[in-house]
Order: C-alpha cells, then sequence, then structure tokens
C-alpha cells in the first residue's frame, strides 16, 4: 500500500513541472514587464528590487528564471506579489482558507444531500418520484453557476435574510470567539449553498445511475431469489458496490476546488482565491499567478492520492493489485 | 438523417423538442436584424432600467381590441427609476417601418418584423443605457450560440488529431503526447482560462476577441476528447478491415482520417452535442468578468456582467437576468439533446 502511494506520488512530479513550466511560459509571453514597472515603483526600495533580482534572477532568460523559481520552491519561498509588496504565501495562506472552507462546506452539502437523492432515485426508477427528481436534476445540471449566484443574490437582496459579501459582519472584532465563528459560518452560507445547488443535480444523477447498474447485476438477483429483505439488500450489497466510482469522483471534486469555487466567489464577493488569482492574472502578477496554478496541482494530486487510498479501503480488490 | 430524427421522436420526445428549440434559436440570431425592433446599440436615453413593456388586448374601459397594442410610459422619477403610464394606445404592427439597417449584413431594409408607430415596445425592458434587452438578446445570440460551434469544431479537430496519432502509432509519441495531455488536464479550468486570456493585450477589436475567445476555449477543451478518441482508436486499430487496409498499401493518414475516426462518429455527435454547453458557459464567464466580448456588442455574458456587485441594479431590475435564462435555456436543449442522441445512437439500445 505504502508502496503504490508513493509510486503515485513519483508518477505527479513530472507532470506538476510541466504544468508549471507551461505556465510560466505563458505568463511570461504576456505583454507587460513587470520587472521594469518595478523599478518605476517609488514605493518599492531598490534593496528589495535587489533582492528579488538575485534570489529569481528576473533580468535573465525566461528559462532560467524558471529553475529560480522552481529552487526557491524547494525552500518554500513563493516569492514576492508584485501588486499587493508582500509574499505571495502570506497573500494566499488568508485567501485559501477561505476558499478551502467554502470547498469543504459545499462539497459535504452536496454529497449528504444528493447520495441519498440518487440512491432514492434509483428505487424509485421510472416513477413519478424518480421523474421529478430528474427533472430538476436537468436543471441543476444546466443551469451555470454564475446564473445560480445571481438568482440566490436578487433572492436575498429582496429578503435580506442572510449576509452577503466578505467573511465578517461590522460587530465581529468584538465579538465572542462562539459568535465569531457563527458570524464566519453565516456569511459563508451563501456562497456555500450556491456551490451546492450547483453540484447536486450531476452528483445525483452519477449516483442514480451506478445505483441502478448495480441493482440490475446478478448477484442482486440473487439475493433477491434467496429471500433477502430489500432494505439488506440496498445498504449491504448494492450500496457498497455502488459507491465505488463515487469515491473516485470525491477526488477529482477535491482537486477541483480552486476552479469550481472561483467564479462564485467573485461574484458573491467572497474573499478567497478567485477573486487573487483574477486580480494577479490581470495585473501580470507572475509569482502569485505562479502560486496559485502550483496549488490548483498539488490539490489536483491530493484529491487523486485519497481517491486511490480511499478506493483502496473499501475495495479489496483494488487493494490485493 | 431522416431516420435519427424519426427515432429521435418516437424513443426521446423531449429531445425531439430541444432540437426544434435550438434551430429556432439559431433562427433567431440569424434573423436578429429583421426580428429585433431596435439596433443593439441604440440607447434611448428617456428610458433607462425600463421594465418589460406589457402587451394589452383591453383597454382601462374594458374594450377588446384586435390588435395588440402598448401604453405609452413616461419617467417619472430618475433617480428611482419609476414610470408611469401614459393612457396613450399605441398599436402594434407587424413590418413597421425603422431606421434602415442592413439584414444579414446583405439587404438594405427599413422594415422590421414588429413595432409600434407611437411609443416604444421593450419586451424585455432595458438596460441603464436605455438599450432594448430584447433585440441585445437577439443580437447577443450571434455569438454566444456561435462560439459554441465554432469552440468545439476546433477542440474536436485538435483531439482527433492528438488523440488519432497518440492511439494509432503508440509507443514513444503516445507517451509524449498522453503526458502533454495530463499537465493540460491538471490545470484548474478557470484559472487557464484567465491566464491564457491575460497573455493578450485587453483593448482588442471585437473580431479579434471573439476568434481569442475560441481558441481559448478550444485549447483548454481539447484535451480530455484526445484521450477518450486514442482510446477508442487504440480499440479500433486492432480490428481486421485496418488490417486489410494496411495490407492494401493504403497511407497511415487515409487509414487514421478515412478508416478509424469516421468509426468514432456515433461517439462523437453525442460529445460534440454534449460539450458545446461548455464553450458557452466559457464564453459567458469571460465576458461576465469582462474579459470577453466588449461593450457596445452584446453577448449573453456580458449583458449580465453589470449584476455582479451592483445589488441596487440586480433588486430593481430582475429582467437584466433575461439573458441568463437563455443561457440557461440553450444549454439545457443540448443537454436533453445530447441525451437523447447517445440513447438512440448506442447500438445496445437498436
Amino acid at each position: 500500500m505504502r508502496r503504490y502511494i508513493l509510486n503515485r506520488l513519483f508518477q505527479f512530479i513530472p507532470l506538476l513541472i510541466g504544468m508549471t513550466f507551461i505556465s510560466f511560459l505563458i505568463i511570461q509571453i504576456s505583454p507587460g514587464d513587470y520587472f521594469t514597472q518595478l523599478k518605476m515603483n517609488p514605493e518599492i526600495s531598490p534593496e528589495t528590487i535587489e533582492n528579488m533580482r538575485k534570489l529569481f534572477g528576473l533580468d535573465k532568460p525566461v528559462i532560467i528564471q524558471y529553475f529560480y523559481w522552481l529552487k526557491n520552491i524547494f525552500s518554500f519561498n513563493l516569492g514576492v506579489s508584485f501588486s499587493y509588496h508582500v509574499p505571495v504565501s502570506f497573500l494566499i495562506k488568508v485567501r485559501l482558507k477561505n476558499t478551502i472552507a467554502l470547498s469543504i462546506f459545499s462539497i459535504f452539502l452536496t454529497w449528504i444531500i444528493s447520495i441519498p437523492l440518487g440512491i432514492y432515485g434509483a428505487i424509485k426508477d421510472k416513477k413519478i418520484q424518480e421523474r421529478i427528481l430528474s427533472f430538476f436534476a436537468y436543471i441543476g445540471i444546466s443551469l451555470p453557476g454564475f446564473f445560480i449566484a445571481m438568482l440566490v443574490i436578487f433572492f436575498i437582496s429582496k429578503t435580506a435574510i442572510l449576509p452577503l459579501g466578505g467573511t465578517t459582519s461590522i460587530f465581529y472584532e468584538n465579538a465572542s470567539n462562539f459568535e465569531k465563528f457563527i458570524d464566519y459560518l453565516k456569511h459563508l452560507l451563501v456562497p456555500g449553498l450556491i456551490l451546492t445547488l450547483s453540484g447536486i443535480g450531476s452528483l445525483y444523477r452519477l449516483m442514480k445511475n451506478n445505483f441502478l447498474e448495480t441493482l440490475n447485476s446478478p448477484y442482486i438477483f440473487t439475493a433477491y431469489a434467496k429471500g433477502i429483505p430489500t432494505y439488506k439488500i440496498y445498504f449491504k450489497h448494492a450500496l457498497r458496490n455502488a459507491i465505488n466510482p463515487m469515491i473516485t469522483i470525491f477526488g477529482y471534486e477535491l482537486s477541483g476546488i480552486l476552479s469550481g469555487a472561483g467564479l462564485v466567489e467573485i461574484i458573491t464577493g467572497w474573499p478567497g482565491m478567485g477573486r487573487l488569482v483574477l486580480e494577479g492574472v490581470l495585473s501580470f502578477d507572475l509569482y502569485l499567478v505562479m502560486a496559485s496554478l502550483l496549488i490548483g496541482g498539488i490539490l489536483l494530486i491530493l484529491g487523486n492520492l485519497l481517491a486511490d487510498i480511499l478506493l483502496a479501503l473499501t475495495d479489496p480488490r483494488v487493494r490485493l493489485r | 438523417m431522416k431516420k435519427i430524427l424519426q427515432r429521435l421522436k418516437k424513443r426521446n420526445y423531449i429531445s425531439f423538442i430541444s432540437l426544434w428549440i435550438i434551430v429556432f434559436l439559431y433562427f433567431l440570431a440569424i434573423m436578429a436584424d429583421f426580428i429585433a425592433p431596435y439596433p443593439y446599440n441604440k440607447q434611448f436615453r428617456d428610458y433607462p432600467l425600463c421594465p418589460p413593456t406589457k402587451i394589452h388586448f383591453f383597454d382601462h374601459n374594458k374594450k377588446f381590441h384586435l390588435r395588440p397594442f402598448v401604453y405609452e410610459i413616461k419617467l417619472v422619477n430618475p433617480a428611482l427609476n419609476q414610470y408611469e403610464i401614459i393612457e396613450k394606445i399605441c398599436p402594434i404592427y407587424f413590418f413597421v417601418k425603422g431606421e434602415k439597417r442592413k439584414i444579414l449584413g446583405l439587404f438594405p431594409s427599413t422594415r422590421y418584423l414588429f413595432g409600434t408607430k407611437q411609443g416604444k415596445i421593450f419586451l424585455f425592458g432595458t438596460d441603464m443605457h436605455g438599450r432594448d434587452i430584447f433585440s441585445r438578446v437577439l443580437y447577443g445570440a450571434r455569438i454566444s450560440l456561435s462560439i459554441g460551434v465554432i469552440g468545439v469544431s476546433l477542440s474536436f479537430f485538435l483531439g482527433f488529431l492528438i488523440g488519432g496519432i497518440s492511439g494509432y502509432f503508440g509507443g514513444r509519441i503516445d507517451n509524449i503526447l498522453m503526458r502533454l495531455v495530463e499537465i493540460f488536464m491538471m490545470f484548474p479550468a478557470f484559472y487557464l482560462m484567465l491566464a491564457l486570456r491575460a497573455v493578450f493585450p485587453l483593448n482588442l477589436s471585437s473580431f479579434q476577441i471573439y476568434l481569442l475567445i475560441v481558441v481559448i476555449l478550444s485549447l483548454i477543451g481539447w484535451a480530455g476528447l484526445a484521450r477518450i478518441i486514442r482510446g477508442m482508436v487504440l480499440s479500433i486499430k486492432e480490428e481486421e478491415y485496418i488490417l486489410a487496409a494496411k495490407a492494401l498499401g493504403i497511407s497511415t493518414f487515409k487509414i487514421i482520417f478515412k478508416h478509424i475516426i469516421p468509426n468514432t462518429f456515433s461517439y462523437s455527435i453525442t460529445a460534440i452535442t454534449l460539450s458545446i454547453p461548455g464553450y458557452i458557459l466559457g464564453e459567458s464567464t469571460l465576458s461576465l468578468l469582462g474579459l470577453g466580448i466588449q461593450e457596445p456588442f452584446p453577448s449573453w455574458g456580458n449583458m449580465l456582467s453589470v449584476c455582479i456587485g451592483n445589488l441596487r441594479i440586480l433588486s430593481n431590475a430582475p429582467w437584466m437576468l433575461i439573458p441568463g435564462f437563455f443561457i440557461f435555456l440553450t444549454i439545457i436543449c443540448f443537454n436533453f439533446l445530447g441525451d437523447g442522441l447517445r440513447d438512440i445512437l448506442d447500438p445496445k439500445n437498436w
């Protein structure tokens, strides 16, 4: 098992290097030279520029610059943001925390809702309940995330039941820890619900199809023939087999955290990675964008790895391989 | 073709209807010059954020009019965008005269499908510059609907080319190409889209931006396709008729494009239909963030961009969300159609 995981990790390293190199190239061919821009900015001291030039080789060719960057990554130096004048790691730490909180919240909610619904839909296949559920699932799949966000914001602007934008209210400073937590959660609710709404449809459909396929397999018929009670067939035999493909999808979902939440974050004003990267891209903030893409890649690796491990835990066939 | 339509109608009526809705939407887009009552950039300064005009058959005396009419309206409170109805009846006519426009950019015409002689008719209301949203939705459909088709074709071309080569030749070429595909699939799609957009200056001409969006979206979309095509080619190339073709001395290029790729078509038709929504979404996302199609040209995405972070407009003028419904309608129709096509093209279901 350990060897398997290590093996997978090693396979990812060249991919990660390739990906960062391509993004480095993409940003380098963008117009707008930040180095000269940097020199012209009176807010940045010449020592800082000199320091960065040494560390990142800013005046050297692209390929060399890339190796400088790579060298710094291994000493956990992600560089300095050109537009914020603070280390990138500092910027990302705050924003990444918000994005991860939002994603975990919405993923949890999506799964807890759509898995039971999917099972229910499969059991009631071709009946009126399934038709209604599938109809709504279709709508959910086809509604763009940003449009759901706008509809939810419209609804909230009419009713004002939930706070919108930011992570904290005005009274946050002198609130107790518990109140702070509740306040944070309240702000999380709007973007979280939007992401959940846009995720339920496709997950429901996947789960329903998986469960249905399992229910049609011969061993389920055998179980019926042996007189095993229906609920036992569903939850003891079918569910455990139907959930396996979902675990892979769970891994994908974790790896898609960054990309999936980005637009909704921008629309609802949740200070996560989305807005940061958008601004970084628009202002050619090289190291900021690089670091975000790197984190995206790492998340993908972690997500896939987690899926592999979970799959090995639930499915002995994978474990034995 | 006719057979497919018939089977679609019989097996999956919803996707049959979806197909016709899609055809209708494309028809609207093509004929926008004739159907739209106003040009997309015509600003009625006296009617900012005007709510959708109601079409009446009965006037305030409960008298029935055979010809539908609208009431003339007047802005009474510019600060709050409040409008008042003036009890003046403006009948709606077909083929009314208006400003000169070129239909399809070819035939100059002064008559449009419908309109009023006095007063204004804003079926979907107006935006804050007083531009008719109905007309802009029709013109915007041209961009939003065509980008899907063009983007998908480009992606499929790349996907077929790289997937086909990779699957057919195998070995080292396959290895290198598939690593490249994996690298592309590792990027967070949303951020890759932003980064690619940033490579190019913001102030391009609208046609350049259009091409740019197509290229960006295809660059993001080809990788997944290439991988699937490769898998299919791998299995098809073992078939005996390929061996026969090889024995006959047909060139490799011809074998790939004439004998292998056509065999993946039943899959690709479904995949094309189901991936068009992704391209429409990509265009709307870029335009929504102000990185895509620029004003005054409308696209469904950039018409929605005022709704971001602008709570007052959003809550006072919900008709600004109408382009979003069109995006939704298009996507759901493509999804229904794709599922229907998968149903009937799958040999298991014959």
